[in-house]
């Protein structure tokens, strides 16, 4: 090997990069949205549910869908699952002034806090392969009686 | 290091030879601290002068023997009793008797083997020195000479790049490339990072340097890692087929050749570390081992026939021509 007497500093050569690649939207990345809730029903059987987006799939999921979840993802993946915004129990107490759990401030509060919880699980390289996490975010509606495992694609 | 008899009645004094030509390095000192140091290489000749002053004129000095000793020894601090040297020459400079007046003795130990590179680590120090003696009935006066040894190589013939695909299955998949797997103290690490699959959302990349010092053996061994530099290559999220280069010029940074199971007690490995960061702060990283060598500086023409032996020892070859060191290329 000859001694160079400046040192060869020149980049390595590499493929250059696809145009479609370069310009095009990130490969599979999943950005969730939280969207849209619409409370459902009348009197005591009421509940809220909110539209969870992702590029290609939109389903609607209630506050106990996102509960179910966390507990699926706390028993089978090894990841340490953030929290959910809060179950407000007092806000269900009759007599209260204002609309307990379905007052608009209350649910917009609620809607960002599932936001921020199902993208850092989506973003969790541990639970992206997780199928109650596919389940979730793309079947119509959760089966609870699902076989848990890991998706292999 | 340096010692001296208390009080009493006489001084020693080690000179080299050659202290007027030889060339000083700094070396770290055990608290941190750098002192300067003259430095030899394997094969040379370490020849010089003990002097021994007499405090006060007249009075004799009885001794049981003047000599002085060429020790190479290695240090494990956490075993500081146990020294274990494995280079110790000895020249016996006077009989037993007495001194009436101040003297000079010459000695030479001639094409001594210096087969290790002084280190001093954060758990093991390897060094060489020069220790005069009087030995004398009761306490013996001794002076202790501290000298660098360093060791040189030469280009490696095969010298092979580094190259892998790595990942998390449907996640993340990169392919790096080092340019090489020997590089010398002052070379340059150039590379690249190629993306094939980004499912995460990246934040920055990073290089890091660490340095791992192993000692002990079979079930007391001991890492110590020390992460020397930390180099980031990239800010911001990467996308499918993009390329990031690595330009990591590695004379900036503080260290020492590799070194494989010195004497069978120590190690000084180094490995590059490539670590990626999320938006979640979570760390993804692969570790490679680099392996350092040490380049003979061009100023080598100019020492003592002697080190020139030593030197062409290693080169196999001719020295190299006088010009530039590498110079930063600018893109």
């Amino acid at each position: 090997m000859s001694e160079a007497t400046v040192a060869d500093t020149r980049r390595l050569n590499s493929k250059p990069q696809d145009l479609t690649d370069a310009y095009g939207p990130p490969s599979n990345f999943l950005e969730i949205d939280v969207y849209d809730p619409q409370t459902i029903g009348v009197g005591r059987n009421r509940f809220t549910t909110y539209e969870v987006r992702m590029r290609e799939s939109v389903v609607r999921r209630r506050y106990s869908d996102f509960e179910w979840l966390k507990n699926e993802l706390e028993r089978d993946s090894k990841i340490v699952v953030p929290p959910l915004p809060g179950k407000a129990l007092k806000r269900q107490l009759p007599f209260r002034g204002d609309e307990g759990i379905f007052e608009e401030s209350f649910i917009e509060e609620r809607r960002a806090g599932l936001e921020q919880f199902i993208n850092r699980i989506a973003g969790h390289p541990l639970a992206q392969n997780e199928r109650c996490l596919h389940m979730f975010l793309q079947d119509e509606s959760i089966d609870r009686n699902y076989i848990p495992g890991k998706v292999r694609q | 290091m340096s010692f001296f008899g208390f009080g009493q009645t006489a001084e020693i004094d080690i000179v080299l030879n050659d202290a007027e030509t030889r060339k000083k390095v700094e070396h770290k000192t055990e608290d941190g601290k750098k002192d300067k140091y003259f430095l030899f290489y394997d094969g040379e000749t370490v020849s010089g002068k003990v002097n021994v002053t007499l405090k006060t004129p007249g009075k004799r000095l009885e001794h049981y023997g003047i000599k002085i000793e060429f020790v190479g020894q290695i240090e494990l601090y956490y075993d500081r009793g146990n020294h274990h040297e494995f280079v110790s020459l000895v020249k016996d400079l006077a009989r037993p008797g007495e001194l009436s007046q101040s003297q000079t003795f010459d000695f030479e130990f001639t094409h001594v083997e210096k087969p290790y590179e002084s280190y001093t680590g954060q758990n093991v120090k390897l060094r060489y020195f020069l220790r005069a003696t009087i030995s004398r009935r009761l306490n013996d006066i001794s002076k202790e000479m501290d000298i660098v040894v360093q060791t040189l190589c030469t280009y490696p013939e095969i010298n092979s790049s580094i190259k892998m695909e790595v990942g998390i299955e449907d996640c993340l998949h990169i392919e790096f490339e080092y340019n090489k797997s020997k590089y010398h103290l002052r070379d340059v690490i150039v590379g690249k990072i190629y993306f094939l699959l980004v499912r995460i959302k990246i934040k920055h990349m990073e290089i890091d340097i660490i340095k791992r010092e192993t000692t002990g053996t079979g079930p007391s061994v001991y890492h110590e890692n020390d992460t020397i530099a930390k180099y980031e290559i990239m800010d911001g999220a990467p996308v499918r087929g993009e390329s990031i280069p690595i330009r990591l010029f590695l004379a900036g940074y503080e260290m020492t050749p590799t070194m494989r199971d010195i004497n069978k007690k120590f190690s000084v490995r180094y490995y590059l570390n490539l670590v990626l960061i999320d938006e979640e702060e979570r760390r993804y990283f692969k570790q490679q081992e680099i392996t350092l060598w040490r380049k003979g500086d061009i100023v080598r023409r100019s020492m003592s026939q002697q080190a020139t032996i030593a030197a062409q020892r290693y080169e196999g070859s001719n020295p190299e021509p006088t010009s530039a060191q590498a110079k930063e290329e600018t893109d």
